[in-house]
């Protein structure tokens, strides 16, 4: 990955910098320069919600290139306190522990990395509470 | 509009074509069409195709083909809509003729998968989900069907059984399927003993990597009972939807809102429901996703999906036969091609031509083809024309 792509990405995976319509409230997350629900092209800054619940997950054995030495690996899609979903590994948890609804709150942690010479990549993974 | 007919298919044997290029699998399907449709010219030419570049380094699709296949100058595109390329392809040949652009108009579809490694078809495909929010958090394309599955299992009660089911029906379809990559049955049993890949998808329920290509000819409705000699195959009707590529922005993981769109446009288009179709081709990626689909284009309620194939409703003699020829799962899935032979298999259901699969007194078919996760979604209504 090249750096420019990644960095520029950092606000949203390291702060969870979102944008909140000015018009209706719909909260976009990555940010996004039209509103799908209105139409509106103003948005203002919003920071997401780090605590929510799991809408659905899955325990990933076989995973691509970048993710091989990490599997078996836990991956759920997140329903945040604000309601905005994201997609987000289920980190240090037993597939056992890991229900539909169980909550979560995120944390900054590293998430892959480019060999041993290439970009570490940082970012958000959800922990069971 | 011009209505618009399928007068010739062409479909080649799919699998790990090692000796075989991109364009010699290309080109024998589409000879094969060209000879089944009996024409002498073609005047235009579609492709469907994933990732031609990041499967084989090969972009400029279109034009290689038209000159590999010798039609020299005529106008040829490759269209591009992720695991739905194929079903986009027949969308654009039927406006090509429906317009009056072109009278005859190649459609096909190519994939040739295993020029990469495993690791290298995984990044390729992973193309069609959100690259910087989804994929870069380690999730792939068996685990988006697995969530999708275990919210289905949580909301309807689905069974883990359920979607084996899926699996051992449509291998058991394919066993008569010869073009098909895995003629091999199998049984629940195998299916849930195979080894997990994203729980609580198993290496059985996915579909595979596969080298393929499958064409056919479309021309005008009048033109093809003039010229064709075998039974034209009229394209009734079309829907086409897109959604959010992001499965995590979906309200409803259980419903495929863009095949559910497609689906109410080619109904209303076709002017026929979903109790007029006689046999369908679902995009059956993943045991789940047949499941989902089936109920999705109207088949079944919501929900009722799986107990649908565990009671043989999708079999073919069932209620509404589903994938007769094998489907993903067992025919392969060379990911651009996969829309087109979906339509094939229909045209050959209604010529009547299906042999040990033919679904009885099939009259009227339709084949939803998907991309990604549902982010698009394309549904062809077909009637064989008397």
């Amino acid at each position: 990955m090249s750096v420019a792509r990644y960095w520029r990405e950092i606000p949203r995976r390291y702060r969870l910098e979102a944008g909140k319509c000015s018009n209706c409230g719909y909260i976009a997350f990555p940010h996004r320069l039209v509103c799908p629900e209105c139409g509106s092209r103003k948005f203002e800054d919003y920071r997401l919600k780090d605590t929510g619940k799991i809408v659905s997950f899955t325990t990933i054995e076989v995973g691509p290139t970048e993710f091989s030495d990490q599997v078996p690996y836990n991956v759920g899609i997140i329903e945040l306190g604000d309601e905005v979903r994201i997609t987000a590994q289920i980190a240090d948890a037993d597939p056992k522990d890991i229900k539909i609804g169980g909550k979560v709150k995120l944390e900054f942690r590293k998430i892959q990395q480019d060999g041993h010479a290439g970009v570490i990549k940082y970012g958000y993974k959800a922990v069971l509470v | 509009m011009r209505e618009v007919a399928i007068i010739g298919v062409g479909l080649m044997k799919w699998g790990e074509l090692w000796k075989k290029s991109f364009r010699d699998i290309f080109v024998e399907a589409a000879l094969n069409s060209i000879d089944d449709a009996g024409v002498e010219r073609i005047d235009s030419m579609y492709i469907g195709c994933m990732s031609g570049g990041l499967f084989t380094g090969q972009e400029h699709i279109g034009s290689i083909m038209a000159d590999y296949l010798g039609q020299k100058h005529i106008p040829a595109a490759r269209v591009e809509s992720a695991c739905a390329s194929g079903g986009l392809a027949v969308k654009m040949g039927f406006l090509e003729v429906a317009s009056g652009m072109s009278d005859i108009v190649l459609v096909g579809g190519v994939e040739k998968m295993t020029d990469v490694d495993g690791g290298g078809a995984t990044a390729a495909l992973a193309t069609a989900a959100d690259q910087e929010y989804e994929v870069y958090n380690g999730i792939t394309f068996p685990g988006l069907y697995a969530m999708i599955a275990r919210a289905h299992m949580d909301k309807y009660g689905t069974k883990r059984e359920h979607l084996a089911d899926v699996a051992v029906k449509n291998h058991s379809n394919g066993l008569h399927n010869p073009n098909a990559q895995f003629q091999m049955k199998i049984s629940r049993e195998d299916v849930l003993n195979s080894v997990m890949v994203a729980s609580p998808l198993r290496i059985l329920d996915c579909s595979p990597i596969t080298d393929g290509a499958a064409a056919m000819i479309l021309c005008d409705l009048e033109t093809a009972k003039r010229i064709s000699k075998k039974m034209p195959v009229r394209i009734l009707g079309i829907g086409h939807a897109s959604d959010t590529i992001a499965l995590h922005n979906r309200k409803d993981l259980t419903t495929l809102n863009s095949t559910v769109k497609a689906a109410q446009d080619a109904y209303k288009m076709s002017g026929v429901k979903p109790s007029d179709i006689d046999v369908a081709e679902v995009h059956d990626c993943f045991t789940i996703a047949e499941i989902v689909a089936s109920e999705d284009v109207g088949f079944f309620e919501k929900g009722e999906g799986g107990c649908a194939v565990s009671d043989g409703r999708t079999q073919i003699g069932g209620q509404i036969p589903i994938n007769p020829s094998g489907g993903l799962k067992s025919k392969g899935h060379p990911v651009g091609a996969t829309g087109v032979a979906q339509v094939i298999e229909i045209v050959e259901q209604l010529r009547g031509n299906a042999k040990e699969r033919q679904v009885e007194n099939a009259k009227t078919g339709l084949t939803q083809n998907m991309g990604g996760s549902g982010g698009s979604s394309i549904i062809h209504i077909l009637k064989g024309e008397e």
